[in-house]
């Protein structure tokens, strides 16, 4: 469904000192340089996956976004969405994607959803039937009922995402970028947000490519993620995967029934966190049996569990070592 | 693009064009009482002819001059520019492009569906007025048939020039400095400040060959009957031409621009 071949975006930037001085000489003399945002990244995805795109901020996901969804021209590089050379804007082509930018909306500001429900349904040449069909649905999926008559701008920021995406889904669109969805909303209206785009991967088999800063909707949506830094593809495959990869050790979650000194702690690992009830302590993956094994036969235990280390953390240690490399 | 598919769409964008200029209540306030500079060269004028002809207008014949261009002014308004330039700066111009109709056949609903309610107070003043001075205008049916296209005329020129001007932004991310020279030219030049006959007679070739007579001094010309049909017609042609002339610049500013965009705003 999507296919990227050595893709290069450069952007050409002006740059300029600060102050007054600058600011005059920029009018004579305008240097400029090029930033490349994305340098020679290749990846296919087939239909109906659902793919996480993370990185830090600047490193060329949203640039990726873009370029795939027919935004910018890719300086070099081939690109093709369901068939279509996104650049071209092809009318068939953009029949079939939407993207969904979590800072900025396409419902008109001083009127209810419901009126650009109508202006889509007009661009896109819907059917009544199918368009009916589409807003029952959801409406009950989203829970919209209450929403569609009242002016966008008197809707909160979480009601408001719902309309967005309903609005971008009208079509029912076959390939979906979503570009940090959740940005902004609480943790109920994200996991919303989050079941309901994989009820409509599910329903529809459409593919779903998503940049988002919260691990949470990565790691409940997307099997497979994509890791960019500084424009170049560091990872792709399946989380668990990169996780191991990354942080090869584990956490063990211990709930005391007494207090336990930190040095009987020590013996099993690192110590991340120490309690009056409760200590994680890392582990390595090879010493986490014995860890498991001592820490059951010397602790007052109420309680223990071993997961993974944050999303986030292994996020950090990962661009930390893109960084040092 | 399909022209069919944007046509079937269009009568959908001019009830969201309507739908969103009712709801700007306070903006249309504001745009009524900003479009009132023909009332104020009006009062200059009457004034200055009070004692005799300026350049053949009576005072009676720059009232009828100075209605019809509120009128025209009024009935042709575009906005466009300052749209563009502001949904190119907050990034919000991209979710316009992944829509499968052109831009600008939404934007142009848009512009015209606000017409009528932004000359919801002016329209029946100025056509009262008008009425009460209607010795200063044509007494020829065929002048007012051509009226229908040459105003329509004007309103694409407005359109169009301020889509190609908008259109830059795509490359240098501000285009208003350009369309506010443009604007200056157009207010002396199209007839919107002083009557093109007033001017001395280098200036009058100069603004007679120009585009922007046909923005405003044209279909004034047409409801005043100045000149003969077949010259009324042969103008009716140069506008249609300019039109087209602009039409076309758009399309080549546009595909340029679409290839520089940088899709700014995040």
């Amino acid at each position: 469904m999507i296919e990227v071949s050595h893709l290069k975006k450069w952007y050409r930037v002006h740059r300029r000192q600060p102050g007054l001085a600058a600011a005059l000489r920029s009018l004579v003399r305008r240097p400029y340089e090029d930033v490349k945002a994305v340098e020679d990244v290749s990846f296919s995805i087939a239909a109906g996956e659902r793919v996480g795109f993370l990185g830090p901020n600047g490193a060329g996901k949203t640039t990726t976004l873009k370029v795939l969804a027919g935004l910018l021209f890719p300086t070099e590089g081939q690109v093709g969405v369901a068939g279509f050379r996104p650049q071209d804007r092809a009318h068939g082509f953009l029949q079939q994607i939407t993207l969904v930018m979590g800072q900025k909306q396409q419902l008109l500001w001083d009127l209810p959803p419901s009126e650009t429900f109508l202006l889509n349904r007009a661009i896109y040449d819907i059917p009544r039937a199918q368009y009916d069909a589409t807003v029952a649905e959801l409406t009950e999926l989203l829970d919209l009922g209450p929403l569609l008559g009242k002016p966008a701008r008197q809707l909160s920021l979480g009601e408001r995402m719902k309309c967005e995406l309903a609005v971008a889904l009208l079509h029912r669109p076959k390939v979906l970028f979503l570009d940090e969805p959740t940005i902004g909303l609480d943790v109920s209206m994200q996991a919303t947000v989050r079941g309901f785009v994989r009820a409509y991967n599910e329903r529809f088999g459409a593919t779903v490519l998503l940049t988002s800063h919260y691990m949470e909707d990565v790691a409940a949506l997307c099997p497979r993620v994509m890791v960019i830094d500084k424009g170049r593809l560091i990872y792709d495959g399946a989380l668990p995967e990169l996780i191991r990869r990354v942080r090869p050790d584990k956490r063990v979650i211990l709930r005391f029934s007494k207090t336990v000194e930190r040095r009987d702690l020590e013996a099993l690992g690192t110590v991340v966190e120490h309690g009056d009830a409760e200590a994680i302590v890392q582990v390595s993956q090879d010493g986490l049996q014995a860890a498991v094994a001592r820490a059951l036969a010397s602790l007052p235990l109420r309680d223990l569990t071993v997961e993974d280390p944050p999303l986030e953390e292994v996020m950090r240690d990962l661009f930390a070592q893109g960084r040092a490399a | 693009m399909s022209v069919r598919a944007a046509l079937r769409a269009y009568p959908q964008f001019l009830k969201t064009g309507f739908a969103s200029a009712v709801a700007y209540r306070a903006e249309f306030l504001i745009w009524m009482f900003s479009t009132n500079m023909p009332l104020v060269m009006l009062a200059i004028w009457a004034a200055a002819a009070r004692s005799g002809p300026v350049g053949g207008y009576s005072q009676r014949g720059f009232a009828a001059y100075y209605l019809c261009a509120l009128l025209v002014r009024l009935m042709t308004g575009a906005w466009i520019v300052w749209e563009l330039t502001m949904e190119i700066r907050q990034g919000v111009f991209s979710l316009r492009l992944l829509r499968p109709i052109h831009p600008l056949w939404q934007w142009s609903a848009e512009n015209l569906a606000a017409i009528p309610m932004r000359g919801i107070v002016a329209f029946p003043v100025v056509i009262i007025l008008l009425w009460l001075a209607r010795g200063e205008l044509s007494h020829d049916w065929f002048f007012w048939l051509l009226l229908a296209p040459a105003l329509l005329g004007a309103w694409l020129l407005y359109f169009l020039v301020q889509a190609i001007i908008g259109t830059l932004a795509l490359r240098f991310e501000s285009a208003s400095s350009l369309f506010e020279a443009w604007l200056g030219f157009s207010n002396i030049l199209s007839g919107y400040l002083v009557p093109l006959d007033l001017f001395p007679s280098a200036v009058r070739v100069l603004a007679v060959a120009l585009p922007f007579r046909f923005q405003l001094s044209y279909p004034v010309e047409l409801m005043l009957g100045r000149g003969t049909r077949v010259e009324m017609l042969e103008l009716l042609a140069a506008q249609w031409a300019y039109v087209a002339f602009f039409f076309v610049v758009t399309r080549v500013a546009w595909r340029s621009g679409m290839r520089h965009y940088a899709a700014y705003g995040g």
